[in-house]
């Protein structure tokens, strides 16, 4: 079995299960090769798990702009990206409005990985649809095409997301 | 980015979008039509709600978009919804540097041993993705500097910078012109390069031993506490005594016995011998 077929492998399936509680299907998933990151190598342990904390942040994100509940965000996101997500979850309490963020498929390259280990950065050519609801009033949903500059940094048990910036390229 | 509805005999609607703004300018989106609306702006950096008059143009302010990324925006005519998207770029003009360098304390004389990232945001917290060239500069305690330019790739720059002969606080800065964030790495004297003992009577049976100033290979002081061990050996006996450096030397007293072999040692290092009575 080919490295990347195990990467597959090792994310697809608890992705999956988490997918098929939600009752949602999972993203289509493709992640370039990392064996030239650099400055530092990525381990295989850390290739497997920046894509699925990556992927579950995804999910984290839509929790919390669908139901309006910033603590959602505590187990994928920190720093900017918190802020910056926990101020959109505010502005959308106060204009009544839900969002929902399907990701339909991810186009994961990671291009930076630090000397130290502390932070790794990735591209996304990100697929996914937002469905907007105002009171309970649907003001359509839109398919959306964009690239995110994603910067994560470790915590004490997985990656979280420091930088999460879509419109990029 | 322009969509227009067309209603059996009411004016046109349209909402003209640019593709991309960036933060920090101010922009004007024109509208046709008539009568009052609403325009959203959603996305995950932000969601906005702005009323209307169609047919006017709506002016955004230099403040009003900050967060960068895709936005998703809605025009509520009241009969319908017009949608639309665009992007927000973050600002071209770097704002502020997230440097990290690692690590904080090091031995001296260490090839590429310290390291710096630098990430570049704009004034509203935005990671510039524009190449910029971020200036990587040490400054050791003699005053000599290491610099090295870097240009950035997805709003990230790293380098890698030696560690100075000279023990002492070392400043390490990355700067985009008048942008710069600074950190200071302590390096500290590297492992003992070499050790020597003397040694001569004291107070009863007792010898004093004292090393010299126990120095690194650059002749950095190595620090108080270094653990120095005496070994003093005579008639199948062995005495072992752990000093720890003061105020660079180590010193203590053996017992003096005629023909002790006395040796002196740190780390991996090995000093001389001291041949009590029998010459050195």
């Amino acid at each position: 079995m080919s490295g990347r077929r195990a990467l597959a492998n090792c994310l697809v399936f608890p992705l999956l299960a988490s997918f098929l509680f939600l009752g949602a299907a999972p993203p289509r998933v493709h992640v370039g090769s990392m064996d030239s990151v650099g400055p530092r190598e990525v381990e295989q342990q850390t290739r497997v798990a920046i894509v699925r904390d990556y992927l579950q942040a995804w999910q984290c994100m839509n929790s919390a702009l669908e139901h309006n509940q910033a603590d959602s965000l505590d187990a994928c996101f920190v720093g900017q990206a918190k802020d910056t997500l926990a101020r959109t979850i505010h502005q959308q309490q106060s204009l009544g409005i839900q969002t929902s963020y399907r990701d339909h498929s991810h186009d994961v390259k990671v291009v930076f990985y630090s000397p130290e280990g502390l932070s790794i950065q990735l591209l996304d050519d990100a697929e996914y649809d937002v469905d907007v609801q105002q009171h309970g009033r649907s003001l359509g949903t839109q398919h959306v095409y964009s690239q995110y500059v994603v910067v994560l940094t470790p915590t004490e048990s997985k990656w979280k997301v420091r930088v999460f910036q879509g419109g990029n390229g | 980015m322009s969509l227009a509805a067309l209603g059996a005999g009411a004016p046109v609607t349209s909402v003209n979008f640019p593709a991309k703004v960036e933060t920090g300018h101010s922009f004007s989106v024109p509208t046709s039509g008539s009568g009052p609306a609403t325009l959203y702006i959603i996305g995950p950096g932000g969601t906005f709600a702005r009323k209307l008059q169609l047919g006017e143009t709506l002016p955004f302010g230099s403040d009003d978009l900050h967060s960068a990324g895709h936005y998703i925006a809605i025009l509520d005519t009241g009969g319908g919804f017009l949608p639309t998207q665009f992007d927000v770029k973050a600002s071209a003009q770097p704002a502020k540097l997230s440097f990290l360098a690692k690590p904080s304390r090091l031995p001296v004389s260490l090839s590429d041993g310290i390291s710096g990232v630098a990430y570049v945001f704009d004034v509203f917290g935005n990671l510039v993705s524009q190449p910029q060239q971020v200036l990587f500069e040490l400054s050791d305690a003699t005053g000599r500097t290491q610099s090295r330019a870097v240009v950035s790739q997805n709003g990230v720059a790293w380098s890698k910078m030696n560690s100075a002969t000279k023990a002492g606080p070392a400043h390490f800065q990355a700067s985009i012109a008048n942008v710069r964030e600074q950190r200071v790495i302590q390096q500290v004297p590297g492992d003992p390069c070499s050790i020597r003992v003397k040694a001569q009577p004291s107070s009863g049976q007792r010898i004093s031993v004292e090393t010299d100033p126990v120095r690194d290979c650059n002749g950095n002081p190595v620090p108080d506490g270094t653990i120095v061990t005496f070994t003093e050996e005579f008639g199948g006996t062995q005495t072992t005594i752990d000093v720890p450096l003061k105020r660079g030397v180590a010193k203590t007293e053996l017992p003096a016995a005629k023909s002790a072999v006395i040796s002196v040692a740190t780390g991996v290092v090995m000093g001389n011998e001291i041949h009590w009575g029998g010459g050195e």
